[in-house]
Parts: structure tokens; sequence; C-alpha cells
């Protein structure tokens, strides 16, 4: 082989090994070309649940921001959210909307476990990813049975767990009372709680009761839950029966360490109502920065959050939690699209959103994050303890969880 | 209706029959599902019309019944598997047996007051759902995922398979049909003047030999049969059901797909059907901030333009356009 020919070979190899690889990278599946990304979501502005459609409208600003900065890897993101009224045949209509018509890359962040459920199946069916749903009940983290759908908040079991490792830290020969909402929600606390404090369960449990959505009040439950003797009061309730039994308990004069779930952790809806007095040394979980908070007052993220209300959602409001979320799982979904970089196919985002790797972001409380792997469809599962001290919730102690 | 009428009714069916036979493979899945919607919401306010239009007895609870039979046929399919189509009757039995024990105390009830009872009967339904001692066939607050049926036959036009979607239309269009025959029967008769009758003066209907609290009780149990048959088709087609599905609203949307379409006549229910399923979604697009401010915008729109529904409007305009001879038929109907 002469020089010439030699170079020429070396050139021709050179050029496929750069070649093939620039070739396959860039893969797309509906909703994905060289200029866009389509996301589609699915939020209740209308209905009972329309208090949550803020959120859409959060992460619909942040893509705005994203667009105006030029986009990921130079594709815009085009964000198509519908309203389901927090109906599931309406949900159902609205999926089949995105994915039939609209033809978008995923679905990400729709709201609600009821609509959700009923999307489960026919996401799974037509194998476009059900992404980072918003919802806290545990049956989204299946990868073996449902492997385009994952989670994104802490699930209800992931909390029932930091208050096992709470109690089994600091009073050990606790005598535990639980009252918990006789459906699956409740059960999702219940079954991680009792996971959480393991063979001790079964002793340290003295009281166990349930009440039904359609009772009027649990007033009996707390009269009984008082004559058990119990020391420890987890309250898995939501926000109606958590105000009752709050006041409830001071009435009676039953005071225990009283853990209450983070679904009625809310000042305004749960504290108020039963008395802020009553309310004083509750316990719950916190995973993202209370915009409300002083304490965040000149911290970076809570003003580059700040900043873009001001700038993108002007008619938001900034003491809404929503908000936050909705900023900070949009900040995840970019995430996900850089790390997928050219390959934007379904499969891959389901990949990428399944190695997410210590993701920090800045709305989060220091020292959570979000972690997961082709075996952990639950994004985020740290959360940090908060007291309530009269006037707003205080945190302490360390980050819980994985 | 005279014999020249009657030909071009005829006609009219055939040609709209055969074009809603060759739409589903014009367009995609999707809005296959909505128009097999439109068809299940249609029997619903049929439903509806044969009480409060031609009866007179006004109802707010009509969600109750729809709930009751989609929940009849979720639980068959997913406990005892059934299959789907013999779902329908039994859906339809059940429903006219809790219409018939609604609609007995109803007899008490009159005007306001029944729609207040039949109210409170739409807000317990998502509730009693989620009850303990049913938990266990209703699937709680998570409701019942179910699958949708295969086509029975492979087949394909314009390129484009018989979908589990459009079968389920053609299903749906077929039980439609035998839905609106057996209304039209029914109410074009003796039963049908009785009904009237009694919405129109219930004493003079008394005097002249009607059994008002049979006819009242049987209107209730038969409007609720048909809400019952779409309630099933409608858990087949969405092939899920859940308390959330069967809110106080959905009776509200029964009411307004009702009023829309026209009180006391048969096809309106098609057009009160297209109006509730298509005008939120209208809604939804022009503005995110205030859906339902848009959709009250358009009913008000639509109640000034049509006071007597989209079915009123079309009987104005045909007999202007008519023959003037040939008009005379016209004002006895409502």
């Amino acid at each position: 082989m002469d020089k010439r020919h030699f170079s020429f070979v070396v050139a021709a190899i050179a050029a496929s090994l750069v070649a093939a690889p620039a070739l396959a990278q860039k893969k797309y599946d509906a909703g994905a070309t060289d200029k866009e990304i389509k996301i589609g979501n699915i939020m209740p502005y209308s209905g009972p649940a329309s208090a949550y459609g803020t959120i859409g409208k959060a992460m619909n600003a942040y893509f705005d921001k994203i667009n105006a900065e030029g986009g990921i890897n130079g594709r815009k993101i085009k964000f198509i959210t519908l309203d389901d009224g927090y109906s599931p045949p309406k949900t159902v209509e609205q999926a089949r909307k995105l994915v039939e018509e609209e033809e978008v890359l995923f679905i990400a962040t729709s709201l609600g476990t009821p609509p959700n459920s009923a999307i489960h199946k026919y996401m799974n069916q037509k194998k476009v990813p059900q992404l980072f749903v918003a919802t806290g009940a545990t049956k989204w983290g299946d990868p073996k049975n449902f492997p385009w759908t994952m989670g994104w908040q802490p699930n209800y079991q992931a909390e029932g767990k930091i208050y096992a490792a709470h109690i089994l830290e600091t009073k050990p020969g606790a005598k535990i009372a639980v009252l918990y909402q006789n459906d699956d929600y409740g059960k999702d606390y219940l079954h991680g709680f009792e996971a959480g404090l393991g063979d001790k369960a079964k002793t340290m449990i003295v009281s166990k009761l349930t009440y039904e959505v359609t009772d009027p009040t649990i007033d009996s439950q707390m009269v009984t839950m008082k004559a058990s003797g119990a020391d420890v009061f987890f309250n898995i309730t939501t926000p109606k029966f958590a105000a009752q039994a709050i006041k409830k308990a001071a009435e009676i004069g039953w005071k225990p360490v009283h853990y209450l779930n983070n679904v009625s952790a809310s000042v305004g809806s749960v504290l108020v109502p039963a008395g802020l007095d009553n309310s004083v040394g509750l316990i719950s979980t916190q995973y993202l920065k209370d915009p409300t908070d002083p304490q965040w007052a000149n911290d970076k993220g809570f003003l580059d959050w700040k900043e873009f209300m001001a700038k993108y959602y002007p008619g938001g409001d900034l003491k809404d939690g929503s908000n936050v979320y909705g900023y900070n799982v949009a900040q995840g979904l970019v995430q996900v699209l850089k790390q997928a970089g050219d390959n934007l196919t379904r499969e891959n985002i389901m990949k990428q959103a399944a190695s997410l790797n210590n993701l920090e972001l800045p709305m989060m409380l220091p020292g959570v994050n979000a972690q997961t792997g082709p075996d952990d469809f639950f994004p985020i599962e740290r959360e940090q303890l908060i007291r309530f001290d009269g006037k707003s919730w205080v945190r302490f102690g360390k980050v819980y969880g994985r | 209706m005279n014999t020249v009428d009657r030909k071009w009714v005829v006609l009219g069916g055939i040609v709209v029959l055969a074009a809603l036979c060759i739409a589903p493979f014009l367009v995609k899945n999707f809005r296959v599902f909505q128009f097999n919607l439109v068809l299940v919401y249609a029997i619903a306010i049929l439903g509806l019309n044969i009480l409060t239009g031609f009866n007179g007895q006004f109802s707010l609870g009509h969600g109750a019944f729809y709930a009751i039979g989609a929940y009849s046929a979720a639980i068959l399919m997913d406990r005892f598997g059934v299959p789907y189509w013999a779902t329908l009757p039994v859906a339809a039995a059940v429903c006219f047996v809790f219409g018939l024990v609604i609609g007995f105390p109803a007899l008490r009830l009159a005007g306001h007051y029944l729609a207040l009872a039949t109210f409170a009967l739409a807000l317990a339904i998502p509730q009693l759902l989620k009850y303990k001692l049913i938990e266990g066939w209703t699937g709680g607050v998570q409701g019942i995922v179910l699958s949708k049926p295969d086509a029975p036959i492979e087949f394909a036009l314009f390129g484009q398979p018989l979908s589990p979607d459009r079968w389920l239309f053609f299903f749906s269009l077929a039980v439609t049909i035998l839905m609106f025959v057996i209304a039209i029967n029914l109410l074009h008769g003796r039963v049908g003047r009785a009904l009237i009758a009694i919405r129109d003066h219930p004493i003079a209907a008394a005097a002249m030999g009607i059994n008002l609290p049979y006819f009242k009780s049987l209107t209730f149990g038969v409007s609720a049969a048909f809400t019952g048959v779409a309630g099933a088709l409608g858990a087949v087609v969405v092939a899920f059901v859940a308390p959330d599905s069967f809110t106080v609203f959905l009776s509200i949307s029964f009411l307004v797909g009702l009023v829309v379409g026209g009180l006391a006549s048969i096809p309106a229910a098609i057009f009160g059907a297209i109006f509730i399923q298509f005008v939120p979604n209208i809604a939804d697009e022009i503005s995110k901030a205030a859906p339902w401010a848009i959709y009250g915008i358009f009913l008000i729109v639509f109640m000034y333009l049509m006071p007597t529904g989209v079915m009123g409007l079309l009987k104005k305009t045909w007999a202007r356009l008519r023959p003037a001879g040939a008009a005379g038929a016209a004002p006895g109907q409502r």
C-alpha cells in the first residue's frame, strides 16, 4: 500500500467512525424534530381541583423562559396543556388527543390519582411516557408492570417511613395510635409507616383506627385512641378531618407527639380552622422551599424563582407552593431532555428519566434530591421534618429518606 | 307527517347512516373516540328528555343513573367476565329498578322539590361508590380499569383498519339507533300522548283516565334505564370508571345538553350531546384561566339565539322554508 492509498483508507475509516455515531445520535419519535419537542400535559383548570391548575401555568411559564434562552440543545419546547376538570373520562379523552392528534413525545405531570389511573394502562399500551405524575400514590413507581409511568414527588409510603424512623430515634418505647382514611391513600401511608417500624410495628402500635370519607366526624375515634394510652399519634387524614382531629385532641386533653401527614400540612386550610394554639408542636414533612418562609428571603434559588415569576408568570401567586412545584418539576423535565441529547425517542426519555443522579434543584430543600434507577421509579424520596411553632412550620433535624 | 315528508326522512336517514359508517375511517382514532362519546351522551340526554321534556318531571340527578349503569357494566366485566355487549341489558334493568325506587317517592314531590331530591342523589352517588362494604366490587376511589374489546372481524377501509375504537363506534351507533327507535315508538303513540298530557295538565289527564302514579313512576324507570344504558356504554368506551367520573357536574351537563338541544324532541339529544362534548374543549382552547366563563358565554349566546334549543330553531326554519299550505301541522308541536 503506498502512502497516498494508506492515508485515503485512514481518512475513510476516520470518516466512518465520525459519521456513524453522528447518524445514530439523531433519533426521533413522534413529537420531536430538529427544532421542537412537544410535551403534553393535563391539568384541572376547571372543576373541584382547579386550585392546582396553577402548576400547569407555572410549568408553561418556565418553558417560555427556556425557549427565550434558546431552548434545549437548540430545540424549542412546545408545551401543550389541556384541561380535564379532574374528571377521569375527560383525562382519557385529553390524553388520547395529546398522543394521537398532537403527537407529543410524552405526557408530563398530569395531576391527580384518579385521572392518572384512568390513563395508566393506555399510556403503557401505547408506550408513551407518563412522566413525573403529580400525585403521591406509590403505584406510579412500578417499572416491572408499568415501565412507561414514573412519579415525581415523595410518595406516601416513603413519607410514612420517615415518621417511623424519627419515632424509632426519639421515642423507641412509644405507644402509637394511628388514624387513617380507609382507602388506598390511607393504606399507602400506613403500609410505609409499618414497614419503617419493622418488627416493632406490632408492639408499638397500640391503636389503629379508620374513618370513611363519608363520616361526619372522627370524635369517637379520637376518644378511643386517647383511652388506649398512646403517647404518639400518627394522623393520616385529609384536611377536613385533620382539622377535626387536632381540635378534638385539644378538647379532650390528649397531648401525644402528633405527626400529621404532609397532605394536610396547610396552615390556611387545616391549622387555622383547628386553632393555631392547638397546632403548636405538630410534626410534618417538607421537601420544597416554602415561598412564605422568611428564611429563604436571601436564598439564591428563591430569588431566581421570584424573578422568574415576575418576568414569566406575573399573574401567579407568590404565596402559593404550587407555583414552586410547577417550577421545580419543569426543571426536572429539562434535565431529562438535556440528558437525552439528540436521541429523542420515547425509550430514551424513560431511560434518562430513570438515570437521574443526585439531581439537586434550586427550590428543593438543601439535601433533598431526585435520584432514579432502572428499578427505582421514585425520583424524590428525601424529606425534612418540620414542626409548627404557632405561626409557621420550622424545619428541624436531618434530611430523611434514601 | 305526510307521505312526502316520510320519503325524505327515510332518504335522509340512509344518507346520514352511510356517512356515519364511512366517517370513522376518515379521521384518527381519537376523533372516533370523541364521536363515540357523543353517541353515549345522546342516549343519556334522550333518557332525561323522556322524563323532563315529555313528562315534565325535573331531574338534576341523572348522572347518578349514568354512574349506576357504568358501574354495573364495569363490575360485570371486571369481576364476572361478562362480555361487554351483554352488560347493556343488565345495566338497563338495574337502572330501571333504581329509577322506579327513586321515582315512587318522587310522586309526592313536584317541580322544584323533585329537582332538589334528585340533586341530592347526584351528590350522594360518588361518595356511596366509595363505601366500605361495596369497595371490593367498586374498587373504591381507584375505580376499575377495563380492557377495550377488540373488533370481532378484521377489516379495513381507505387503508385504515377496524380498530377497537372504530368497532366500538359501530357498536355504539347500533345501540344508539336501537334506543332512538324504542324512544320513537314509545313517545309517538298512546303512551307518549299520555306523558305529554300529564306534563301539560295533570288534572285533565287524570280526568281522562290516565293513571298518574303509574305513568309517572314508570317514566322515571324508563328514563333511568336509557341513561343507564348510556352509562354502561360510556364505561366500555372510556375503559375506566371511578367515583370522580360521576360528580354532580355530569348531571348538570346532561341538563345543559337537554336544554341546548331542545325539550320534548327526540333528535334534539344528538345536538345536546355534541354541545356538551365539544364546547368545553373549545372553551379550554380559548382560555386556560377561565374556561368555564367562556363556556358560560357560549351557553348564554346559545340560549339567546335559540331559546327553544337547536331543534326549536330547526323546526322554525323548516316551517318558514316549507310551502305555506303544508305548514298547518306545525303549531301543535312544542
